[in-house]
């Protein structure tokens, strides 16, 4: 999953399909890429089970996995991840002098 | 920097973190009111933040984006429910689109900060976090995720070192 995550465009693109699904003509627009490369950013992510591609017509429809992917146990692990290593750096700014 | 306690309720949708710091709790108040010093730690260090509006008064709002390693910017918003300078600071946090403004598809989280004095003279700062969903909780976390990236690449590490 780590892997899937650990690129910009498809980072970009878990966030659009998280806001509502999405065809691959339409994501692939902004990218200055080409479908087959947006396509192949889609199945790196449909292999991670971040989310699932579905032909409907002459179109590709891809939507987020929410449910599936992640419990509100593991959600909350990872904000306090997050806000632990917040803290860190709230931290590390206090003990130098203003 | 101590954190003395995590509490987690998975049905509440909320998280609790607190921390000790030996700085007092007037100093500590100045990592959320001036905001050259909460960009240095909003974000993580690949994703620094820019703090481009910054009004702490009740229904005042914080402005910032996020900038990533390819340039890539990632803009979100704080809205002021209420604040009481040095103590306490209630605000929904939320993304914004390209432009800055609220964007009504996208998550927002409700933050509860509570600063207090302890009897050393530092601080025990506590932050709640709320979210009104599953869903807005797993979009906040996706957008957080390159700092669960490098805690997974933490935790590979320390298997490797094992």
């Amino acid at each position: 999953m780590f892997h899937a995550l650990g690129d910009a465009t498809r980072r970009d693109i878990v966030m659009r399909v998280l806001q509502g699904e999405s065809s691959i003509s339409t994501l692939a627009r902004p990218y200055p890429m080409s479908f087959a490369a947006v396509q192949k950013h889609v199945a790196v992510l449909e292999r991670a089970g971040i989310v699932t591609k579905q032909r409907r017509g002459r179109e590709q429809v891809v939507r987020a996995e929410i449910d599936s992917v992640r419990s509100a146990a593991r959600l909350l692990d990872e904000l306090e991840a997050i806000w632990r290593s917040r803290m860190d750096r709230i931290g590390d700014i206090l003990v130098v002098p203003e | 920097m101590a954190v003395t306690n995590v509490h987690k309720d998975p049905e509440a949708l909320t998280m609790t973190i607190t921390a000790e710091f030996d700085a007092p709790v007037a100093r500590t108040w100045q990592v959320w009111e001036d905001p050259r010093q909460l960009e240095r730690w909003w974000g993580p260090p690949v994703y620094p933040a820019t703090v481009v509006e910054h009004d702490l008064t009740p229904g005042g709002r914080v402005a910032y984006y996020m900038t990533g390693p390819e340039g890539d910017r990632h803009h979100g918003w704080w809205r002021v429910i209420a604040v009481e300078a040095p103590h306490t600071l209630e605000f929904e946090d939320g993304f914004a689109d390209e432009a800055g403004n609220p964007d009504p598809a996208l998550p927002v989280a409700v933050a509860r900060v509570t600063l207090g004095e302890r009897p050393d003279g530092g601080t025990r700062m506590s932050i709640e976090t709320t979210f009104g969903s599953l869903q807005e909780m797993e979009k906040v976390v996706a957008m957080g995720m390159e700092e669960g990236i490098k805690l997974a690449i933490g935790q590979i590490d320390g298997l490797l070192a094992a």
